[in-house]
Order: C-alpha cells, then structure tokens, then sequence
C-alpha cells in the first residue's frame, strides 16, 4: 500500500474533534492535502518530537483525544519518547506510525525501521495497545481499534517507499496561524 | 540585563519560594530535566500534585511538551541545565519560537566564568551568545529583583516569545 493510500484510511476514522499531530516532512503535506480542519497541527521541523507535542495537549487536557500521525525516522529520532507516553499514560492517545524505512521528504535515503519492529519498541515500552500491519484492508478497523483503547495506543502500518503523488498541496498556512488556530480549537 | 550583571554574592531565593512566584505569575506546568544548581526548586515541585511536573527524558522533548501544553491553555515552564541547550536548540527555534508558542525556560549556568568541570566549559561560554543570536530573552536570577524580572517574563510571554531565566550556582537554596 502507498503511504497515501494508508493516510487517507486512518484519517477517515479519525473521531470528531480529535487533535492531530503530524510529523514534519510528507506526512504533513500528504494530511493536508487529504483533509484539512483546525484540529490538525503539521509541523515543519523539529524532527522526532510529534509525539511529545500530542503528550503535551493530552497532560494539559486530560479528556483531550489525540493521535498522532508519524513516520518510521521519527520515531527512531525520539524514542525516548515512547517510554515517556506509556508512562504519563494519556487514555486517549492513538499514535500512527506510517513506516516506509525511508527519510522520503530528503530524497529516500533508507532508515533502520527495517530491521527494528518499531510496534515491539511501543509494546516494550509499555504502550497498552501495539499492531502491525501491511494490509490496506485492515487499516481502518485496525485504527478504529487504536481509537478504542483506554490507555496509549501504536499502530505501525507498512507502506511502499515512494515521492509525493504530482499535485500534493504545500500546506498554506503560517507556523503562527495554525498555534492560533488550534489553540482557538482546544479553548472549546 | 546582560551576562556580566547579576545577583549580588552569597544572596539566594528559597526554592519554595521562587516556585510560589511562578505560580503566582501563572506557570502552571512543569517539564524538564534536572540540574544540581535547581535542585532546591524540587522539592516544591515534587511535593505537589496542583499542577503538572513532567520528568522529561531529553530537553527537545520537554520543550514540545511545553508547546502543546501552550496550545491547550497552559503557560509552561522547561526547566534544564545548559548542556540541555544544545539537545533543544532546533526544537526552541523551529517549533516554540517559529510557531509563537511561548514558554519561560529556566537554565542552569554551568562552566560560569570558566570554574566548572571540563564538559561545561564550552557551552557556560557560549550560552549567552547562543541565546543572543537566537533572540532569545534572557536575565541571570537575582534574588533581589526577581518579581520584576518575572514581570519582563511576563511581558515576552504575553508577545509570544519563549524567554530565559538563567540559574547561576547558590541562588536557588
């Protein structure tokens, strides 16, 4: 399955009103382009650090939903992260890791996400919940699933290496304008 | 204001006390990693359960914790020791300052005028320059003026800029 297509699964059973941290780099880009809305925050730098930003929402509002939409060099980049949300232990906190073993938004340069199960590392960690997937079909329930849980949730999905599909918008919006837009949002 | 001012010698703050000042100016979460030069700030932190203390694992994190924090009404506060500027430096210009996302960071000044261990020694002097040329604001605690220092805090805050508060050793006690 193509990173898009995988997105674009999870994003349609996103619940209502959910925060969505998207990691820098395509992921951001391939979000916006799919479904834009003022709870989705897209960062464009500070590799590694989607996760931490959700936690941060989710200490400050404890009944606050999030997920988190990253990629395989990111969480390698901050695993250290992972140990922290089970620990905090936020109960409404799903984490997408859209795994393609590749650096894609600096040319493909391969990751080592192929020789680590990064949904063993989220378990090991002491995520309540952590799945695997290669098949499309299964990603929607599988997200729903993650959606479901009570504590920390990891669903590590498998998608081909590959650019951006022609046409995928930059996201157009001022790094300020979307802090004001999703404060405004997490203020309701 | 600048690197060579600051507290007059053997002067202090408790640390409950300073923590009570944060509090009263509004900080309501606290992340960080720690530093020996803020350990009397600890105890107070620990001791309650009002507002939130993350034991952060790395700086950089702590740092995008503050910026989530901040978007869900929060007024952070990252506390760390200098060292940790350099683990989140890329994380203080390219998410907190970019995205307007204001936090008080509260850093330790280890390897101060060249009499600390030798892992100290480059950044205690180059700390204030980084924080110059990343326009970051920053004053040296002084016991003796601090509710006007959290005040300028306050002001930069309010701006929307992250701004510092630099710990020299024995002012925290």
């Amino acid at each position: 399955m193509t990173r898009e297509e995988a997105i674009r699964e999870v994003a349609g059973v996103v619940p209502q009103d959910t925060v969505i941290v998207a990691s820098n780099g395509h992921i951001s880009r391939v979000l916006y382009s799919i479904k834009d809305r003022p709870q989705n925050f897209y960062m464009i730098g500070s590799m590694g650090l989607a996760p931490s930003i959700a936690l941060g929402v989710c200490l400050a509002q404890p009944k606050r939903r999030a997920a988190v939409f990253d990629g395989d060099g990111n969480v390698l980049m901050g695993m250290g992260s992972l140990a922290q949300i089970a620990v905090r232990r936020p109960s409404r906190f799903a984490h997408f890791c859209f795994d393609n073993s590749r650096h894609a938004s600096t040319g493909g340069q391969r990751t080592i996400s192929d020789r680590v199960d990064l949904s063993a590392v989220a378990r090991a960690a002491g995520y309540a919940w952590a799945k695997r997937t290669e098949k499309l079909e299964e990603v929607s329930s599988l997200a729903k699933e993650a959606f479901s849980q009570e504590g920390p949730a990891f669903l590590l999905i498998k998608v081909a290496p590959g650019g951006l599909p022609k046409g995928t918008a930059r996201v157009d919006l001022t790094p300020e304008q979307m802090t004001d837009r999703l404060r405004e949002a997490l203020a309701r | 204001m600048s690197e060579t001012s600051g507290p007059k010698p053997g002067k202090s703050i408790p640390g409950k006390d300073f923590f009570a000042k944060l509090r009263a100016k509004g900080f309501d979460f606290f992340t960080g990693v720690p530093c020996s030069l803020l350990a009397a700030l600890y105890p107070p932190l620990e001791g309650q359960s009002e507002v939130p203390y993350v034991e952060a694992v790395r700086e950089d994190e702590a740092v995008a914790q503050a910026a989530g924090a901040y978007m869900a009404g929060k007024k952070p506060v990252v506390l760390m020791q200098n060292s940790g500027l350099g683990n989140s430096l890329n994380a203080i210009i390219s998410l907190n300052q970019i995205y307007q996302m204001p936090f008080l960071l509260l850093i330790t000044w280890r390897g101060f005028e060249g009499r600390d261990a030798p892992e100290h020694l480059v950044m205690g002097k180059a700390m204030p320059e980084i924080l110059k040329s990343i326009e970051m604001p920053f004053q040296v605690l002084d016991p003796d003026s601090v509710d006007k220092q959290l005040d300028a805090v306050a002001r930069d805050i309010a701006a929307r800029r992250p701004a510092a508060i630099i710990v020299k050793e024995g002012i925290l006690s």
